[in-house]
């Protein structure tokens, strides 16, 4: 069923990357439940998969100010974990989700990224969240916005010869609220037809201090919703003015019909769910 | 072992092992799950060099030869499957879910189950049988 490949198992971070620099052609193999599936269906016809599966050094969750998720980390360890639920509940129950127990126990967090599928959860709440990726290759380091690691439909700014290392997750401001909504309207571990990832922080005066608003499932990557954000910073943050930046997301998504509703449908519910997901922040 | 051996192919042909099912192919519907390393994972989305020096358990597993386990037996008692196609995988979900919780919350139920679906629409049994498990190990 599967098309007959190589599998390299790379024994450290820097075998992985030799690897990764002398073909690349090669796929990552992380926890697979994307990869293989794709082999499976025939979409993906690799001839090398290089495993990093076996690296520790991209496993782990840590914290120095930021919280730093390493790329090999399940999502159900993620979700479970006490400094992720510490540093942002919102972004744990982000991660638990994801599909259902089982995907989460074996597919990874940097995977996920990686894949860029935009229908998934943690991107947009990473996107709203101001995290970054932590990208290494044989010529070093460097640091990307989430919301600059997402170029395309299953396409990242990842480059040729480049591991998604890490992530790391700034800490929100002082009186800042995070959440992550999603709208199910047929089954529990469906794609969600909109999803959003919102971050509101108002002042003393009930005014928006600032605002970070994400949505998944209505776009190519996830969509950051800039207009919204706009409408909101600096304002009294009322119920009517909440509403009223909410239904500007509609011209900023550009959602394709399929079994979870039409493009119209969709445009709308980003509305409505991104006005729950504000409205779910106010102090 | 060819390298796009899946582990759920292994187990069937090559080991034998035909208590793990094969349901939809694309990890949605839970009826391959099995444990490696007591974690519950989608063996029709896992190649097998992916488990290569890892503690596998299936369905076979799960009994201490003839005596089922409490989990089982509420399954019986509780009339937790049909056809039973879906039964190994939920079972073995479910006693990883007791493994790691010994009295999980409704909502904890619910939420790990999830993922194993039963077209015979035998869910209430399930989660009876799996609370009740829970319950006989206090």
């Amino acid at each position: 069923m599967i098309a007959p490949f190589e599998l390299v198992r790379a024994g450290s971070l820097a075998e992985a990357l030799e690897l990764l620099e002398s073909d690349p052609e090669a796929h990552v193999l992380a926890g697979g439940t994307a990869l293989v599936l794709l082999m499976k269906q025939g979409l993906l016809r690799p001839s090398r998969l290089i495993d990093i599966g076996g690296l520790a050094e991209l496993r782990g969750i840590r914290m120095n100010g930021d919280l730093r998720i390493g790329a090999l980390t399940t999502h159900l360890e993620a979700e479970r974990s006490a400094l992720v639920r510490r540093h942002c509940p919102a972004l744990a129950s982000c991660f638990g989700t994801v599909a259902t127990v089982r995907i989460r126990a074996q597919g990874t967090v940097g995977g996920n990224l990686a894949h860029a599928d935009p229908a998934q959860d943690p991107p947009p709440m990473l996107v709203a969240l101001g995290a970054v990726a932590v990208l290494e290759s044989g010529a070093g380091r460097r640091e990307v916005p989430m919301e600059d690691l997402f170029v395309d439909v299953f396409e990242t700014s990842i480059g040729p010869g480049e591991l998604l290392r890490e992530i790391v997750v700034p800490p929100l401001a002082e009186g800042a609220r995070a959440t992550y909504v999603k709208f199910l309207p047929r089954t529990e571990d469906d794609y969600a037809t909109v999803s959003v990832g919102a971050v509101l922080r108002v002042d003393a005066g009930g005014r928006c201090a600032d605002v970070r608003v994400a949505l998944g499932s209505v776009g190519p990557t996830p969509v950051r919703a800039r207009r919204v954000e706009s409408a909101l910073r600096g304002e009294r943050v009322t119920p009517a003015r909440l509403r009223e930046a909410a239904m500007l997301v509609r011209e900023e998504v550009d959602p394709i019909a399929d079994a979870r509703g039409s493009a119209a449908y969709k445009r709308e519910m980003a509305g409505v769910w991104t006005e729950r997901a504000l409205r779910a922040l106010l102090p | 072992m060819p390298a796009e051996r899946l582990l759920s192919d292994l187990l069937r042909d090559d080991l034998g092992l035909t208590g793990t099912k094969i349901g939809c192919g694309v990890g949605v519907c839970g009826a391959c799950t099995v444990l490696v390393d007591d974690v519950p994972v989608t063996s029709c989305l896992l190649l097998a060099a992916q488990a290569e020096g890892r503690s596998i358990r299936t369905i076979e597993g799960i009994a201490d030869g003839d005596r089922l386990t409490a989990l089982q037996r509420a399954f019986i008692t509780e009339g937790g499957f049909q056809c039973g196609i879906c039964t190994p995988g939920q079972i073995v979900s479910a006693t990883a879910l007791l493994e790691r919780s010994a009295h999980p919350a409704e909502g904890e139920i619910r939420d790990w189950m999830k993922g194993n679906l039963c077209r015979c629409t035998g869910y209430y049994g399930i989660l009876r049988a799996v609370r009740a498990a829970a319950e006989a190990s206090a």
